[in-house]
């Protein structure tokens, strides 16, 4: 954590600030605090209707504007991006998780075991993951656990890949020659001696992971898969909002800028952490 | 004698932490045509950082030089840098410790050695840029030159790398040439034939070589002079067999008594 | 002689494959070492000298259980052997402190249960063998010279108090007056601890400063051995002369 923290003061070396990290440190900061207030506070509840009030562009009273069933577009942005966020951080735990221990215990052990898992990793890669999903998604039936599940899976693959040749690296080290000589087990010198040493890219694939969480999530609901009505995440916002386009683009507006924020400052801490030192 | 290069109170500094750094003080040379001056000092005594700064390869944010580098009627630290293009890889060399990584994997060895060539010599054309590139590693003494031409590094020993990067180096028959620890990554045999090459190069060539290593016994063999350097300073300079027979400083006889004696 | 023999080799034979480069192609076997036969006395520092490539670094891995994959003998009346790497700089884990490094041999020991006290009271008491201060123990390896890093890596394969050390070229990549402290420094633990020491190095120079015996390898084969004084007089093989001459010597 100081290390964290050190890393936002003026680096000595070249006298630089590392401004992707300062700039997606307040973003996610930024949404993350709201999502947090809106679990006890939104300004009108995300599922009340006001016929009154439908469509409305964007007002102090209303900073979003409203949607076709005169819902508070804010409010129900808050809502959904928790419920986006907390999809996003289920599968990259399931995808981060289950591909780090596959990735290094196959990259280590290498032989029979690791060729088989790399070419089933080699298939799972070669469909988009979108369809992945949706294969995963149709086998677990829809909701908001399944798809986090249903990504979850679809993301191992990639992760596997990495930690992998991470460890291939590290493998060949002196160190690790050291630590088995010393009678170290196998299972000590991956998880012990040799994943600290990745921690640095597993961080920044992790910030990417998330990312492609959240728009995956995203994609996934605005084809109905996913959290269903009237609760909604954003994906599923957007798909509602999509046939107000050219009616009421500002509609639209507010949850796309949300996805965008959201995905701009993942993206910013990955490349600020990458610049690790 | 010639002085082909005058190095006055050179004195480089790194700002890169919070107090400012200073990584050579009042480094003095001279270096007189077809001479081997050795310098040498332990890691992080500035040997390295003052031939870099002669090769004009010392280029970084937060760092100060002064002082005065005159080579060929121009100041290499305030010239153009045009001017000191013009004379890296041509009139001034440079050979690093790694032959490993000092070559590009994925260049053929012809390629590299005729790279200098194809900068500073543009009005050559291919067949001749290949029969002086085969005529000068003959001359580093790699067998089967022709063959050699066409492989890559990844195919060579240690040693033989190392020749190739002094063809590289001497290929536009430098003035000067600055050997970085060109040894010391090697096995003693190889070591022995790699200053034997040099040796001779400067003999044939009429080269001026800048010796640098941590090792007094290897500059004993190849070098007239050599300059002793400690954290940043010159504390002793003199003829190699004087500073052997009669050290002045007590750092310089520290070096002297590192190296393994043995009495048959 | 009244001394025993800790490694007793007898006939080794290695052979290393050699990845093949098409399906289409066989895989190439290479007879790294071509009937080895050397005995290590107890409480000696034995010198293999050799040019890399000659099979130095091969013999110590299998010594060590390293390469299983050979034909012949090799009895051990220790079965503790450590070994010291010539890279400082790969040979220390990057991303753990000085003192883990040297408590992680003690917390992963098989044959014996040790205390927390027992560990930092070793973990003291290696730290000042190898001359280093207790402060060090709490700084990361890349916030040390080559030399203490050496001295480190040589602490961790002294932590568990093995009869036998096998230092493979420990000074080769550290400038000369590093060398001279860490061979004074491999002395001093050979005295202190009674420690059978395998040094091997391609320096004749260095060999001749701390070894009791020399064996001079080639091309996998034992081409001599003796006194360094008897065979850096008299050298019986070609060989040994050129690696004598090289090292300016003769």
């Amino acid at each position: 954590m100081k290390k964290f923290l050190s890393m936002f003061k003026k680096n000595k070396a070249t006298g630089k600030r590392n401004t992707y990290l300062i700039m997606g440190t307040i973003i996610t900061g930024l949404i993350v605090i709201i999502v947090l207030v809106g679990l006890f506070y939104t300004p009108y509840s995300p599922t009340k209707m006001d016929s009154s009030a439908k469509l409305q562009g964007f007002s102090f009273k209303h900073i979003m504007g409203t949607d076709h069933m005169g819902r508070d577009v804010f409010s129900r942005v808050v809502y959904g991006s928790r419920i986006t966020l907390a999809i996003a951080t289920f599968t990259v735990l399931i995808g981060a998780g289950l591909g780090t221990i596959i990735g290094a215990i196959t990259g280590y052990f290498g032989g029979i075991l690791d060729e088989f898992t790399m070419r089933v990793v080699d298939a799972m890669l070669a469909f988009p993951s979108i369809l992945l999903s949706l294969v995963f998604v149709s086998l677990f039936g829809t909701g908001t656990y399944q798809v986090a599940i249903a990504l979850g899976i679809s993301f191992v693959p990639s992760f596997a890949r990495i930690v992998r040749g991470e460890v291939l690296r590290c493998k060949n080290m002196d160190y690790v020659e050291v630590a088995r000589l010393q009678g170290v087990s196998d299972l000590r010198i991956i998880f012990v001696h040799i994943l600290p040493n990745i921690t640095g890219v597993l961080v920044s694939t992790i910030m990417i992971g998330f990312n492609n969480a959240v728009l995956a999530e995203a994609g996934l609901s605005f084809l109905g898969i996913g959290s269903q009505p009237p609760y909604a995440s954003l994906g599923n916002m957007l798909s509602d909002a999509q046939s107000y386009l050219f009616s009421r683009p500002s509609y639209v507006l507010g949850i796309g800028a949300t996805i965008v924020l959201m995905v701009l400052g993942f993206s910013f801490l990955s490349e600020g952490m990458k610049r690790w030192k | 004698m010639e002085i082909i290069l005058d190095v006055t109170d050179l004195h480089i500094e790194f700002h890169d932490h919070d107090k400012p750094e200073t990584v050579v003080e009042d480094f003095d040379l001279m270096l007189e045509k077809g001479e081997i001056v050795g310098i040498v000092g332990e890691s992080g005594s500035g040997k390295s950082m003052s031939a870099l700064a002669i090769a004009g390869l010392l280029k970084r944010h937060a760092l100060t030089k002064n002082g005065r580098i005159m080579f060929d009627g121009h100041d290499l630290l305030t010239c153009d840098r045009d001017i000191l293009r013009s004379y890296q890889g041509d009139e001034i060399s440079m050979i690093f410790q790694e032959p490993m990584t000092s070559l590009n994997p994925v260049k053929k060895i012809g390629w590299q050695v005729e790279e200098s060539l194809r900068i500073h010599h543009k009005d050559m054309d291919k067949k001749e840029r290949k029969r002086r590139a085969i005529e000068m590693m003959t001359s580093v003494g790699l067998r089967e030159p022709e063959k050699v031409y066409n492989m890559y590094p990844h195919e060579l020993s240690g040693g033989m790398r190392q020749r190739i990067m002094i063809a590289a180096a001497m290929i536009g028959e430098p003035k000067i040439l600055i050997a970085d620890e060109p040894t010391t990554a090697l096995d003693v045999t190889i070591q022995a034939q790699i200053v034997e090459l040099l040796r001779k190069l400067n003999k044939e060539k009429g080269t001026a070589i800048i010796f640098i290593s941590h090792d007094l016994s290897l500059i004993r063999q190849l070098c007239q002079r050599v300059i002793v350097m400690q954290a940043g300073n010159i504390v002793e300079t003199g003829k190699v067999e004087d500073i052997f027979r009669a050290p002045q400083m007590a750092y310089t006889r520290k070096l002297i008594a590192a190296i393994p004696q043995i009495d048959l | 002689m009244g001394s025993d023999k800790v490694i007793q080799i007898k006939n080794l034979n290695v052979f290393y494959k050699n990845h093949k480069k098409s399906p289409l192609s066989k895989d190439r076997k290479v007879h790294v070492l071509k009937g080895v036969d050397l005995d290590v006395y107890e409480g000696e520092i034995l010198g293999l000298a050799g040019e890399s490539g000659c099979g130095k670094s091969t013999l110590a891995k299998a010594i060590v259980g390293m390469n299983k994959d050979f034909t012949g003998e090799i009895i051990q009346k220790y079965q503790d052997a450590q070994m010291v790497f010539q890279d400082p700089y790969s040979s220390l884990n990057p991303s753990k402190k000085i003192g883990w490094l040297l408590a992680e041999p003690l917390k992963v020991d098989k044959t014996k249960k040790w205390t927390k006290e027992e560990i930092d009271a070793k973990v003291k008491e290696i730290i000042k063998a190898i001359g280093l201060t207790e402060n060090m123990l709490g700084r990361y390896p890349d916030q040390l010279s080559g030399g203490q890093r050496q001295r480190v890596s040589i602490g961790v394969a002294l932590m568990r108090s093995p009869k036998v050390l096998i230092a493979d070229e420990p000074v080769s990549a550290l400038d000369v007056t590093i060398q001279a402290q860490i061979l004074e420094l491999l002395q001093n633990l050979h005295k202190e601890y009674g420690i059978t020491i395998l040094f091997i190095s391609h320096d004749l120079r260095v060999i001749y400063q701390i070894c009791d015996h020399v064996a001079v390898m080639r091309g996998g084969i034992i081409e001599e051995y003796g006194a360094p004084k008897e065979v850096y007089k008299n050298p019986k093989c070609d060989y040994t002369k050129e690696l004598l001459v090289s090292a300016g010597i003769k």
